[in-house]
């Protein structure tokens, strides 16, 4: 097997002993390369996982024994219903979500953004798109690049017709980003970094940085009535 | 040391644990792992890139492990709670200043979970970018993604549990999200807090969906996770 994948064909005269074998690798083939899969080197689980398992959860353990030794867990005073805070924060987790609410509508942001997300993340492994993430600007890249830009342009028009700017100045951002290997044909190593990103990638890399970027903005940079303020 | 090895010889020791001593050869490493009820969820062999800090980052793991410590923690702060108005917060006064330790045990049970929200959601996007849902493991992507909304809801059910200021508006403001659903939100909203605000039955409710529901499902979850990813040819 190995042979053939190294171009070496043993050459006998003798068809019983050494046969011809051919292997053919279409260019669709769905699975990756097999080769290496046979050389990985296996070594024994005990003690080389455990031990780095023990290691872990001691560290984890350690670091939070650490941590709760020196910060103190928030308490409030009694729940008042009389009494709202100004504003009133979710969770962090959920900050992203809130400042979405701020500026579309309810049933937008709160319900079908979400819904969106979740189906969008469950169905990533059934689509040939994540499968093979072929780097986006390999083929047909003019016709990506005008669809590309059609959609962003979309995102940032509907993001600025809702007062959206914490999503409309990322996404210009990040166009850029993703474009610029197309039009930029010098070859250092971001730029093929740049390069080899496939659509997949660039859109959980949209997603992310739009999520961090919103709960950073929830959390330190709104203030009363959800007005934007300075966290310093 | 030497009383150790005595100790590990004797009838009560070698009737308790199966494993024979001393470990020398690869197959008695191998029996390490066959023998152990906790351990034999592991194959006998890993693959040296697969545990490798590089390749995961330990993500998974160290979820895990905090949803361990999670569970030790939360345990014991069932033993000084009561799902009621006022006492669940005047329970949170005296685990700060009455219960021996009571303020450190608390710290540690909010850190992890907000540190377990963090490492869950980076876990995710390690397994996104290494392309690690990839055929055979479609399946196990996406009770991942059930894993991480889980993660999510017991750290959401978990906050109104103190009932001081900050939990209380904190889930009003998520229970008032889902008023919007359309035709069926009041109903879900009435369904979660047991009323139409803020009371005595939200706090058993979160309660009993915080302690009991929501993790009987992720231990069910997180063991289906743990066998697919073996089955799938991981790492486990």
């Amino acid at each position: 097997m190995k042979d053939i994948i190294k171009n070496k064909v043993e050459i006998s005269d003798d068809p019983s002993t050494v046969p011809r074998r051919i292997a053919v690798f279409p260019e669709k083939t769905p699975v990756r390369f097999e080769e290496e899969k046979t050389e990985e080197k296996l070594v024994m689980t005990f003690p080389n996982l455990i031990i780095r398992e023990v290691i872990c959860f001691q560290i984890v353990v350690i670091i939070l024994t650490l941590i709760s030794l020196f910060i103190n867990a928030p308490l409030e005073e009694l729940a008042n219903p009389q009494n709202t805070p100004n504003p009133a924060k979710a969770p962090w987790y959920f900050l992203g979500l809130q400042e979405l609410l701020h500026s579309f509508p309810p049933i937008v942001a709160g319900v079908l953004l979400p819904m969106l997300v979740v189906i969008a993340l469950i169905i990533i492994p059934y689509f040939n798109v994540n499968i093979k993430k072929e780097s986006l600007w390999r083929n047909n890249s003019k016709i990506k690049l005008i669809n590309f830009s059609a959609v962003i342009l979309t995102l940032v028009a509907v993001s600025i017709l809702f007062d959206a700017y914490s999503i409309a100045v990322p996404t210009i951002l990040f166009y850029v980003l993703v474009i610029l290997p197309y039009f930029v044909k010098k070859k250092n190593r971001l730029m093929s970094w740049l390069y080899e990103r496939s659509l997949s990638d660039w859109i959980m890399i949209w997603f992310v940085s739009i999520a961090s970027i919103l709960t950073v903005i929830g959390t330190y940079f709104r203030g009363p009535g959800w007005s934007w303020v300075w966290p310093w | 040391m030497k009383k150790i090895e005595w100790l590990m010889n004797t009838k009560i020791w070698r009737s308790i644990f199966r494993t024979k001593l001393p470990i020398s050869t690869n197959l008695d490493r191998s029996l390490v792992i066959f023998n152990s009820l906790t351990l034999h969820i592991h194959p006998v062999k890993v693959r040296e890139k697969a545990i490798c800090f590089s390749y995961t980052f330990y993500l998974g793991m160290i979820s895990f492990f905090l949803f361990v410590i999670l569970i030790v923690t939360g345990i014991l702060l069932m033993l000084y709670y009561q799902p009621a108005i006022p006492n669940a917060y005047q329970n949170m006064k005296d685990i700060q200043y009455v219960v021996s330790n009571g303020t450190f045990l608390r710290n540690m049970h909010r850190w992890s979970a907000h540190l377990m929200v963090f490492t869950v959601f980076l876990h995710m996007l390690r397994v996104f970018f290494k392309g690690a849902y990839k055929p055979p493991r479609e399946f196990n992507w996406i009770i991942g993604v059930i894993l991480l909304l889980l993660t999510l809801l017991l750290s959401y059910t978990g906050y109104l549990l103190p009932y001081d200021q900050l939990s209380y508006w904190a889930v009003t403001v998520g229970a008032n999200i889902v008023k919007y659903v359309p035709f069926i939100g009041t109903k879900i909203r009435f369904l979660l807090l047991g009323g139409n605000q803020i009371g005595d039955y939200t706090l058993v409710r979160f309660y009993v969906l915080h302690c009991v529901i929501l993790p009987s499902v992720m231990l069910l979850l997180v063991a289906l996770h743990f066998w697919r990813i073996r089955k799938d040819g991981g790492l486990l």
